[in-house]
C-alpha cells in the first residue's frame, strides 16, 4: 500500500534559496495490488511525486507510508532495505555505463545476494520478455534509446518487486513496444505488485483504462 | 558473465593502482626508517646506560710521586683508599697495554714509551647509593690532582638524548600515518565524486551503505597494502645498513651477514604494512560512510 498525507515537497539546494513547493498538499492511497496512472503536463510534480515513492527524496511536510512502513522514519537499513521491494524505471534510465545489459539487470538481484543460478535464471527470462536476450553484453552506450529504456525496464521487475514505480517508461518505445511493456507490467500486476506509472502517453492510458492521479503545478487535481 | 561482480561500482578505474599506492609506499618507507632508528636508540641505549652507569675511573696524575702523608707514592695511597672503600668494587689499576689501546688512536702506535707524564688510571664499579664527592674530596687530600669520574651523568644524557630521538620517531610515525589517512581519504573522496551517478543509482536500488563502503574499503586497503609493502621493502636495505652500522655496539654477535636485522625490526617491520591496511581500510569506511550522508 501506498498512502499520501497532505505531503509537501520542496526542492533545497545547499547555498541557494529554497525553490517553490514542487508538490503542495498531496493526498491519496493506492491499495495492495493497485494500478495508477499518473499524468499531468511536464512540470506539474509527477517525477517529484515518484522520488518520495521510491525514497529518493524527503517531503517538507506530510506523512507518507510505503508497503506499510513510515518512510523517512526507519534507519538508513530500513530504508535501503525498503528500497530493494521497490522497482524503479527512471526517467533517465541510470544504467550503469561500466556494465553491460546482462550485469546491470542482474544488479538488484547481486545487491540482494541472490545465488548465481538463480540471477542467471531470472536475468536471461526477463531480458527475453523485453526482447533483448541477442544484446546481453552489450554496455548501455551500445544501445538505442528504446533498448536502454527496456533493460531499465528489466532491472526495475528482475527482482519481483512489491511496488513498481515507472517514469514515462513508454518515452523512448515504438507503439508495439509499448504494448509489450503494457503486457509485462499487468501481469506483474496481477500478480499481486502494486504498480504506479507516470507517463504523457493519453493513447496508452485509454486503452489500460486504469484510475488516475493527476497533477498540476504541483497539485493533485484528478484522483479516480 | 560474472565478470563485473567483483567491481559492481567500477572502482578499478576510479580509485587507481597509481597514486595512492606510490603515496602510501613512501610514508611507509619514511615509517620503516623512523622504526628502525627508534629501535636502533633504544639498543645502543640498553647498552650503554648498563655499562656507563656505574663506571668509576681515577685518574692519578704523578703516580710515582709521594703522597701527601709522606707513606709511598701516590698510586698507591689511592689505591689503598679505594680498597677500604666499601662502595668501590672492582677496582683494578689499567695496564700500559690498555692505556697504550685507549690513546693510540690520538697519539701513536706506542705512546707510553713517548715520555710523556701519563697519570695512573684506576677503573672501578660504583656500588655507593650517593655522589661520588665526598670520595672525591679524599683522594685529592692524599694526592692533589686526583680526578674522579662517573657514567651517573653520562648515562642521565644517553638517556634524554635517547628518549627526544624516540619521541621524534613516535612523532614522524604519528604525521607519516595521518598523510597516509589524508591520502587515503583524498583518493576515496575523488572515487566518490568520479562515481557519483553510480552510487547514487546503487544506493537507490537499495544498497546498504556497508555494501558501499566495503567496496571503497576493500580496494583502498589493497592499494595501501600492496603501496606499503613495496615501501617497506625499499626500506629494508637502508635499514640494513643502519643495523650494520650499530652492529658493533649492540654486541659481537651480529656482525655477520648484511641482511642480518634485529630480531625486534623484524618482528615491527610486517606490521607496517598491516598498519597501512588499517589505516587504508578504517580511512575509507569513515569517507564514503560521511559521503554517504548526503544521500536520502
Ligand atoms: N532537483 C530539483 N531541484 C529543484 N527543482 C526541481 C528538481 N527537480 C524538479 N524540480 C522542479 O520541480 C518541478 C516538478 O518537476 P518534475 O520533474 O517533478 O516534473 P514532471 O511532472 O516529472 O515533468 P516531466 O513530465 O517533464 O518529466 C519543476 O518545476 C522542476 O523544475
Ligand atoms: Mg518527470
Amino acid at each position: 500500500m501506498v498512502r499520501f498525507d497532505d505531503v509537501w515537497l520542496r526542492y533545497q539546494h545547499a547555498g541557494r534559496p529554497p525553490e517553490a513547493e514542487a508538490l503542495r498538499g498531496i493526498s491519496f492511497e493506492i491499495e495492495d495490488g493497485g494500478f495508477r496512472w499518473l499524468t499531468g503536463p511536464s512540470g506539474a510534480g509527477k517525477t517529484s511525486l515518484l522520488k518520495l515513492i521510491y525514497l529518493a527524496e524527503h517531503p517538507a511536510r506530510g506523512r507518507i507510508e510505503i508497503l506499510g512502513t513510515r518512510a523517512t522514519q526507519g534507519t538508513r537499513r530500513e530504508t535501503a532495505l525498503l528500497r530493494r521491494r521497490i522497482g524503479v524505471v527512471y526517467q533517465d534510465f541510470r544504467l550503469l555505463p561500466q556494465l553491460d545489459a546482462y550485469d546491470n539487470v542482474a544488479l538488484p538481484m547481486r545487491l540482494a545476494r541472490r545465488s548465481e543460478a538463480q540471477v542467471q535464471a531470472d536475468v536471461n527470462e526477463i531480458l527475453r520478455w523485453v526482447g533483448l536476450a541477442h544484446r546481453l553484453h552489450a554496455r548501455p552506450d551500445e544501445l538505442s534509446g528504446g533498448e536502454q529504456q527496456r533493460i531499465a525496464i528489466a532491472r526495475a521487475v528482475v527482482a519481483r518487486p512489491r511496488l513498481l514505480v515507472a517514469d514515462e517508461p513508454t518515452g523512448n518505445l515504438d507503439d508495439e513496444q509499448a504494448e509489450r511493456l503494457m503486457l509485462l507490467i499487468t501481469a506483474l500486476n496481477k500478480l499481486g505488485t502494486t504498480v504506479i506509472v507516470a507517463t504523457h502517453n493519453m493513447g496508452l492510458v485509454e486503452r489500460y483504462p486504469f484510475p488516475r492521479l493527476s497533477l498540476e503545478y504541483g497539485r493533485l487535481v484528478h484522483n479516480g | 558473465m560474472a565478470r563485473h561482480r567483483g567491481d559492481l561500482l567500477g572502482l578499478r578505474a576510479a580509485l587507481s593502482d597509481r597514486l595512492l599506492p606510490v603515496l602510501v609506499g613512501a610514508m611507509s618507507f619514511l615509517a620503516a626508517l623512523a622504526l628502525g632508528g627508534a629501535l636502533a636508540c633504544a639498543t645502543l641505549a640498553a647498552s650503554w646506560r648498563g655499562d656507563t652507569a656505574a663506571a668509576l675511573t681515577i685518574q692519578v696524575p704523578q703516580p710515582d710521586d709521594p703522597d701527601t702523608a709522606n707513606d709511598g707514592t701516590r698510586l698507591a695511597a689511592v689505591q689503598r683508599a679505594l680498597a677500604v672503600d666499601p662502595d668501590v668494587q672492582d677496582a683494578a689499576v689499567m695496564s700500559k697495554a690498555e692505556m697504550n689501546r685507549l690513546i693510540s688512536p690520538w697519539l701513536g702506535s706506542d705512546a707510553t714509551t713517548l715520555g710523556l707524564s701519563l697519570p695512573a688510571v684506576i677503573t672501578a664499579q660504583w656500588q655507593g647509593p650517593g655522589s661520588t664527592d665526598k670520595l672525591a674530596s679524599q683522594l685529592q687530600r692524599m694526592s692533589p690532582g686526583t680526578l674522579v669520574k662517573t657514567g651517573a651523568l653520562w648515562a642521565a644524557r644517553v638517556a634524554a638524548l635517547t628518549i627526544s630521538l624516540q619521541a621524534c620517531a613516535l612523532a614522524v610515525l604519528l604525521v607519516v600515518a595521518l598523510v597516509a589517512a589524508a591520502v587515503v581519504a583524498v583518493a576515496t573522496r575523488s572515487g566518490l565524486a568520479q562515481l557519483r551517478e553510480t552510487i547514487d543509482t546503487v544506493h537507490g536500488l537499495g544498497a546498504l551503505d556497508s555494501d558501499i563502503a566495503a567496496r571503497f574499503a576493500a580496494r583502498a586497503t589493497w592499494l595501501a597494502l600492496g603501496g606499503s609493502a613495496g615501501g617497506t621493502l625499499l626500506a629494508l636495505p637502508a635499514l640494513a645498513w643502519l643495523a650494520w652500522l650499530a652492529a658493533p655496539f649492540t654486541g659481537p654477535a651480529r656482525l655477520g651477514g648484511f641482511f642480518n636485522l634485529p630480531p625486534a625490526l623484524i618482528a615491527l617491520v610486517p606490521l607496517l604494512p598491516a598498519a597501512a591496511a588499517l589505516i587504508g581500510w578504517t580511512t575509507a569506511q569513515l569517507t564514503v560512510r560521511g559521503w554517504l550522508r548526503h544521500l536520502p
